[in-house]
């Protein structure tokens, strides 16, 4: 088996809510990294969301599935996986059909808001650990070496149809 | 910020910087006490400044630091005698009609003995010790000593011991987690204080509460407590402690009992206190079947014969002004460790009055205490262990030194895993996730945290005591125990020297 990337996983007993990792996340794929210039002067975007659901909340970013559906839906390509892994799109083949968006069952992949592309976590490659988990102050996030995630859909939850 | 009495004036105001607040909604989740709002058609978070507490949650978290918690400063006209607070408590009485509740320690101004007393340090004629190079023990051992050691020479002409020697406590260090109890404390507080204990070799107190059952693998570094509610009580909970805990008095609440309101009592609080779900856990003010030192050494030895003669029995008591006799009786009703807690000792909830002015300062207690017990020739029947308002490592050496054999710490643990002293245990929102049964608002103490947090904080503290055994020239902790000849007073009356037994600055031996 190929040598797999880490993955990052929430944690929901630990998570508090508090959406710094939204912050964090959106300020690392900022132009100039900085919170105040990011929410002031940008279009500040997080790949990842924290779902809120009275008593359980917890931080809902790119699975990197090994066998993605984003990936699949692609018709250009732009949405690929890498050998190690990480589920990444290709800016410049994105013809920003959202067909990826259509079909991540965990609504982690969303249109761009500078422009009309795809745009996902990229498990933050200029960091050495990503953004979102360096932030949480709950450690409700972890970045580990991943277990197989290959996620079966029931048959009628099946989002889309192939071919 | 509509609804509200006339005579209702905050308490602190929320300084949010416009400049730097991105509207992530942070302190809006965080704050428990519904005091900062997101007004959704501005996009702006506002705040209520009559509902802030000033736990300074939302100031931690938020990401850009827009956010300052300011006391106001002019809240009423400045009084040197009618204080703000005594304002506010009278606005709020008269509003209400109930006692003034409040959590944590005393806050007032009385003397603090601890910044009256200094160490000692060895100079020129007497060495200090360098703790990086030679072995400092810390290792404490609490239970009853024997009156004498009694040593045979077997046939090989080997020294063999005849003394049996009671069940002792062995801590590696001289601290030990104060009672707090589950139902005041989250299950998740009390894994920390567990998981801390164990790795630092000390003990923790599971308070009145009772142990979870989870938690039962961490008995051997457990103290259980037996109060005057029995929550929890049963023959499994005292054996798989390392020591059952008598609580007869709070330093916090001398005299009082406790009330856990029935909506903290959910599921599992339910089953480790043994009371129905939704039910208030009252804790009576006394031990219905203890009304005379004979009363409390059948307890005593109700729990020794329970659990086979192989656990200590410790008798915690609150610092109250004839302390040096009762702790003479306990000592001679049976008790292994004598808990004295000083009325700076912190609560989850108690009437402000009663903690305010009730009991005497713990450095005092210690001292009398240690006294007496030396001048009655049974200062070896038991350990005594000081408790109520220990900050710092020197404090702890202080403790030592007047008579104390280790000390319990509760607030100083609270706050090193984030308590800010707001006060506002009582209302079971702690924001902290500390002092809150809320499954949502608990799950912002990770234990995992916690327990590093406070081990790092016992390890620190052992650090600082044990530099500060070297420089008195000592290389055991228990050498130092009721050592007052290595403090010094300043700023003491005559009197107050006498009673703590500790010489002026400036005198020699």
């Amino acid at each position: 088996m190929k040598q797999r990337r880490r993955r990052i996983y929430p944690i929901e007993e630990n998570c508090m809510g508090c959406r710094l990792c939204e912050v964090a996340c959106a300020t690392e794929h900022s132009a100039f990294k900085d919170p105040l210039v990011a929410f002031f002067e940008e279009l500040p975007q997080s790949f990842t969301t924290v779902e809120v659901d009275r008593h359980i909340s917890f931080s809902l970013s790119c699975r990197h599935c090994d066998e993605p559906y984003c990936v699949e839906a692609c018709i250009t390509g732009a949405m690929h996986q890498e050998q190690d892994g990480r589920v990444l799109v290709y800016e410049e083949l994105c013809i920003g059909c959202f067909m990826c968006v259509a079909s991540c069952p965990w609504g982690a992949v969303n249109p761009k808001r500078t422009e009309k592309k795809a745009a996902k976590c990229d498990l933050c490659p200029d960091r050495e650990i990503p953004a979102c988990v360096a932030a949480c102050p709950n450690r409700a996030l972890v970045y580990d070496v991943a277990q197989e995630l290959t996620y079966r859909i029931e048959e009628e939850e099946e989002p889309f149809v192939e071919g | 910020m509509l609804y509200k009495s006339v005579f209702t004036y905050p308490q602190f105001e929320v300084e949010r910087d416009y400049e730097k607040c991105i509207v992530c909604g942070c302190c809006v989740q965080q704050c428990t006490y519904d005091a900062t709002l997101f007004l959704p058609y501005k996009r702006k978070v506002v705040n209520d400044n009559l509902k802030c507490v000033g736990c300074k949650r939302c100031e931690a978290l938020c990401p850009t630091g827009a956010i300052r918690i300011n006391r106001v400063q002019n809240e009423f006209k400045e009084n040197a005698y009618w204080t703000s607070r005594t304002i506010r408590d009278i606005y709020k009485q008269a509003d209400q009609g109930g006692a003034i509740l409040t959590g944590g320690g005393n806050d007032r101004q009385f003397r603090v003995y601890w910044d009256h007393l200094l160490i000692d340090a060895c100079q020129v004629t007497n060495p200090s010790i360098d703790p990086l190079r030679e072995p400092m023990e810390l290792r404490t051992f609490l239970g009853r000593k024997p009156d004498e050691i009694k040593v045979e020479f077997n046939d090989k002409g080997e020294p063999e011991l005849k003394t049996e020697i009671a069940p002792n406590l062995v801590a590696e260090v001289p601290i030990i987690f104060a009672p707090m109890s589950y139902g005041a404390l989250n299950l998740n507080m009390h894994r920390a204080m567990a998981a801390a204990a164990v790795a630092m070799g000390t003990y923790w107190n599971t308070g009145e509460g009772g142990l979870h059952r989870d938690l039962y693998p961490y008995g051997h570094r457990t103290i259980v407590q037996v109060a005057s509610g029995r929550f929890g009580v049963s023959a499994e909970y005292l054996n798989v402690a390392a020591a059952v805990e008598i609580k007869i008095g709070q330093g916090a609440k001398p005299g009082i009992g406790g009330h856990l309101p029935g909506e903290k009592v959910d599921e599992e609080i339910s089953k480790t206190r043994m009371i129905p779900v939704g039910t208030d856990a009252l804790s009576p003010a006394p031990h219905h079947d203890i009304y005379s030192i004979e009363d409390l050494r059948q307890l005593i030895y109700a729990i020794k014969e329970a659990t086979n003669y192989e656990k200590p029995v410790s008798v915690k008591i609150a610092a109250v002004h004839n302390v040096a006799a009762i702790a003479s009786g306990i000592a001679r009703a049976g008790a292994d460790i004598i808990v004295l807690d000083g009325f700076r000792g912190g609560t989850g909830a108690s009437p402000a009055i009663i903690r305010d002015y009730v009991g005497i300062p713990v450095e005092i207690a210690v001292a009398v205490v240690d006294q007496r017990l030396r001048d009655e020739g049974i200062r070896n029947w038991v350990s005594i262990i000081a408790a109520g308002g220990i900050r710092n490592s020197a404090d702890v050496v202080k403790a030592i030194a007047l008579g104390a054999d280790a000390v319990y710490i509760g607030t100083a643990a609270l706050m090193a895993v984030g308590c800010t002293l707001c006060q506002k245990c009582y209302t079971g929102r702690c924001a902290w996730g500390i002092t809150t049964n809320d499954p949502y608002i608990a799950n912002r103490l990770n234990p995992e945290i916690a327990a590093e947090r406070l081990t790092n904080l016992l390890r620190g503290w052992a650090h600082e005591i044990k530099e500060m055994l070297g420089l008195m020239g000592i290389n055991a902790i228990e050498s130092l125990r009721g050592n007052r000849l290595r403090l010094r007073a300043v700023g003491l009356t005559k009197e107050e020297m006498e009673i703590l037994g500790v010489l002026p600055a400036g005198a020699g031996l």
